[in-house]
């Protein structure tokens, strides 16, 4: 067991903190610290594009792939510089953590040469198209259909929720393939092109008064044949395998946000006298512990090489990070007192820590929701009985 | 970077998790619960027999090498069965002696401690409360943990980091009823006991703490997992309802969050022994993190552990008070969680106005 780096790790930590502050500091400071993912998209994808060509969009992928081959720890040093210098949010988060990574593993040699130069680029934004209205936490009860059409796959059915659908190029879908299959078999996992006449999309207004997610209607809308990671009918598989790389190093420049978010709050309290007050220390320090396990944790799982192994750490982190931001939520608020409650100007739109505070309320909600997660943790974890299925 | 146990790490676990399983067996606790809280056959072969007793001692001090990583490795092993044994006077006052005492110290106290045949009890005491002058102590101590049972005290003040032997006249030792029987507290009482204060007070101090913060948190990680494998056990055996009690969603979600918590506690335990060992600048951070953590993790494990079986838990018979107890005497020992919530707060932003 170590913690601390090496000096080459150290070197490899002044080239990223360097060339990011002079990003931040000069071109690309007009979205610097931006948190959320649909404002300046443009200049956003000028950004993913600026990383890729300085060979920072994917360090974490094979170097034959537009990656680094970076180590867990060069990962954890990239992620903890960005976030330092005030990087904005990747809104190519989807593409770069879970479509390449998905590709890699299971994709042929063609469908990487085909998909992930773009990602690498940062030219190609993707989004994720699993929920639907029938199908939340029930995922496998998925409904759009998937038939095979010549050489096309053409597809009809609605998804929903579907996070930054409204500026993306690409989405990758779970959709019934076998006709009157049901739950988990049947499904096939397609990658589609954003933008084509068979797919509308339709912004939901979420309760932060922004609109990052989207209902999705696809209605004959079409993707080559060959658009379809693994087989036909074993798209749960795969569904199932990208969801293991939601908790990848992803997680750690998100851990690098809820710093600053807590950062923001002891600044917030130091400013107004909260700071002095014993119970709002205590609960800083709960929450600054909080953060530290949650890092120690990410790199317990990362250090885990034994992917066979029921690895503890990994199947707690989701609830662990989600349950934790929503309490940093309600400590915002309640260190900002009232004028948390109001904002200038006539644009329902907020600024960081009671954005924060709106906002986490999701993180308790999407990709599985902290129910969902004690399920898993208890079926999965501790070999407990699984939930009945009823047949409504 | 590897925040993963090394090969030789996992086979030290794997060894003192069979001798725990082997030895420490709930009629050997309850036995020298009935005594003074030791299990002296079972401290003398995980001394003797397992020489683990060195573990986070310098080899040229006689001890085994090694570092806080193993030492919370064994706690956490000793912790799993609530094993009555002196292990945290050893964690906190062999490392205060090994760190703060000269020479002469060293050699007059380490051997036997190791070895097993002299018993060491830690305690922190607050200065207020001693005297101290011309080599002579006085004060009352009243919650020295294994006081009865101890041949040598180390005492960690402000005043600086003592080791008193119990047979120095003007020492009295009485028996306290404690609601942790495992651990027992003894009052005593100083009055001109000559003393040997460690030479390098601040080391001894610090050595104190980290040894002692870490052994707890340790022994906390290893009974909370144990309250959690024995109620998994037991939701699988027991029925109501026609079903096993395990499959209420009720029941398995409060499983689910004691395991949250205990990878949480896991991690705390690791990170701080990596930060002692590595003489990392948050080590005060990461000592007072984990200390706080876990001990908040037990109690709420070892409650859930209870509630969890019903009226059987209940019972002198079960084994579940004897991790609820622990885990109380755990939390209130060495700074309770809000204490060290209040300097982790002064840390990362300043002392309070
Ligand atoms: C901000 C945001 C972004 C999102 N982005 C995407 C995206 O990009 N792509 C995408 O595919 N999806 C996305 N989602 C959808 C998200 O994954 C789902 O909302 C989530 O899986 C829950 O499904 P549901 O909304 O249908 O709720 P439901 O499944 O209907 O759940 C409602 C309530 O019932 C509880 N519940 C359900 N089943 C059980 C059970 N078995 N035991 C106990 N309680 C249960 C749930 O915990 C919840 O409290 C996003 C959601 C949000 C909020």
């Amino acid at each position: 067991m170590k913690l601390g780096f090496s000096a080459a790790d150290e070197a490899f930590r002044q080239e990223c903190a360097a060339w990011l502050q002079e990003q931040m500091d000069g071109p690309f400071a007009d979205i610097r610290g931006i948190t959320n993912l649909v404002s300046k998209v443009d200049r956003r994808r000028l950004w993913e594009q600026q990383l890729a060509a300085h060979g920072w969009s994917c360090i974490g992928w094979p170097k034959a792939w537009g990656g680094r081959d970076a180590t867990l720890a060069q990962q954890v040093i990239f992620a903890e510089e960005y976030a330092r210098a005030g990087a904005p949010n990747r809104i190519n988060h989807i593409g770069v953590e879970l479509a390449g990574p998905t590709i890699l593993a299971f994709g042929t040699e063609e469908q990487k040469a085909k998909f992930l130069p773009g990602i690498a680029a940062g030219t190609d934004i993707w989004c994720q198209g699993y929920s639907e209205p029938n199908a939340g936490s029930d995922l496998a009860n998925v409904r759009t259909k998937a038939r095979l059409d010549g050489d096309e796959w053409v597809v009809n059915g609605q998804k929903v929720w579907t996070s930054l659908a409204h500026f993306s190029d690409w989405i990758f879908v779970i959709a019934r393939s076998e006709e009157g299959s049901q739950g988990p078999k049947g499904l096939t996992f397609l990658m589609m092109k954003m933008g084509q006449p068979g797919i509308e999309v339709v912004p939901i207004g979420q309760m932060n008064g922004e609109a990052e997610f989207n209902e999705t209607f696809f209605t004959d809308a079409r993707c080559p044949a060959d658009s379809l990671i693994g087989s036909v009918g074993d798209g749960w598989r795969v569904a199932m395998g990208l969801l293991a790389f939601e908790r990848g190093v992803s997680t750690l420049a998100q851990q690098m946000q809820f710093r600053n978010e807590l950062d923001a709050i002891i600044a917030a309290a130091k400013a107004n006298g909260m700071a002095s007050d014993g119970v709002v220390r205590s609960r800083i320090a709960k929450a600054e512990v909080g953060l530290r396990l949650m890092r120690y944790g990410a790199l317990r799982m990362l250090s885990n090489t034994d992917l066979s192994a029921i690895d503890g750490a990994a199947l707690t982190y989701k609830i662990q990070w989600a349950t934790w931001r929503r309490d940093l939520g309600e400590l915002a608020m309640d260190v900002l007192g009232q004028a948390g409650e109001v904002v200038d100007g006539d644009n329902y739109h907020w600024p960081m820590l009671p954005n924060m505070y709106l906002f986490s309320r999701s993180d308790t909600i999407y990709g599985g929701t902290n129910q969902i997660q004690r399920n898993l943790i208890a079926e999965r974890g501790l070999g407990l009985p699984r939930e009945p299925r009823g047949n409504l | 970077m590897e925040f993963a146990f090394t090969d030789e790490q996992a086979m030290i676990a794997e060894t003192v998790k069979a001798f725990f399983a082997e030895n420490a067996s709930s009629e050997r606790t309850r036995a020298a619960m009935a005594a003074d809280g030791v299990d002296r056959a079972l401290w003398s072969s995980f001394c003797k027999e397992l020489g683990l007793a060195g573990i986070g001692i310098a080899e040229e001090l006689g001890g085994a090498g090694l570092g806080m990583v193993e030492l919370s490795i064994v706690a956490e092993a000793a912790g799993t069965h609530v094993a009555a044994l002196p292990l945290l006077g050893l964690a906190a006052g062999a490392r205060a002696i090994a760190l703060g005492g000269n020479t002469d110290q060293h050699q007059a106290y380490l051997g036997g401690i190791l070895s097993g045949d002299i018993l060491v009890a830690a305690v922190e005491a607050d200065a207020e409360a001693l005297h101290f002058a011309d080599g002579k102590l006085s004060g009352t101590l009243p919650f020295v943990p294994h006081g009865v049972a101890a041949d040598l005290y180390v005492i960690a003040s402000s005043l600086g980091v003592f080791v008193l032997d119990r047979k120095a006249a003007g020492v009295s030792i009485s028996a306290q009823t404690t609601m942790d029987q495992t651990r027992p507290l003894a009052k005593l009482i100083l009055d001109q006991a000559a003393v040997d204060r460690l030479d390098d007070a601040d080391k001894a101090h610090a050595g104190f703490r980290q040894g002692g913060w870490l052994c707890l948190a340790a022994e906390a990680l290893g009974g909370s997992q144990s309250a959690l494998d024995i109620t998994v056990a037991y939701s699988k055996e027991r029925v109501q309802f026609g079903r096993q009690i395990g499959s209420y969603q009720a029941y398995k979600h409060r499983l689910a969050d004691m395991m949250v918590d205990i990878e949480q506690a896991r991690s705390a335990v690791y990170w701080a022994a990596c930060a002692v060992d590595e003489g990392d600048e948050e080590q005060a951070l990461a000592l007072h993190s984990a200390k706080s953590f876990c001990a908040d993790t037990y109690r709420a494990c070892s409650g859930h552990m209870i509630q969890l079986h019903g009226g059987i838990g209940f019972t002198w018979e079960h084994d579940a008070h004897l991790f609820f107890k622990r885990a109380r005497s755990i939390s209130s020992m060495m700074g309770d969680s809000e204490w060290h919530r209040q300097k982790i707060a002064d840390l990362v932003m300043g002392a309070a106005l």
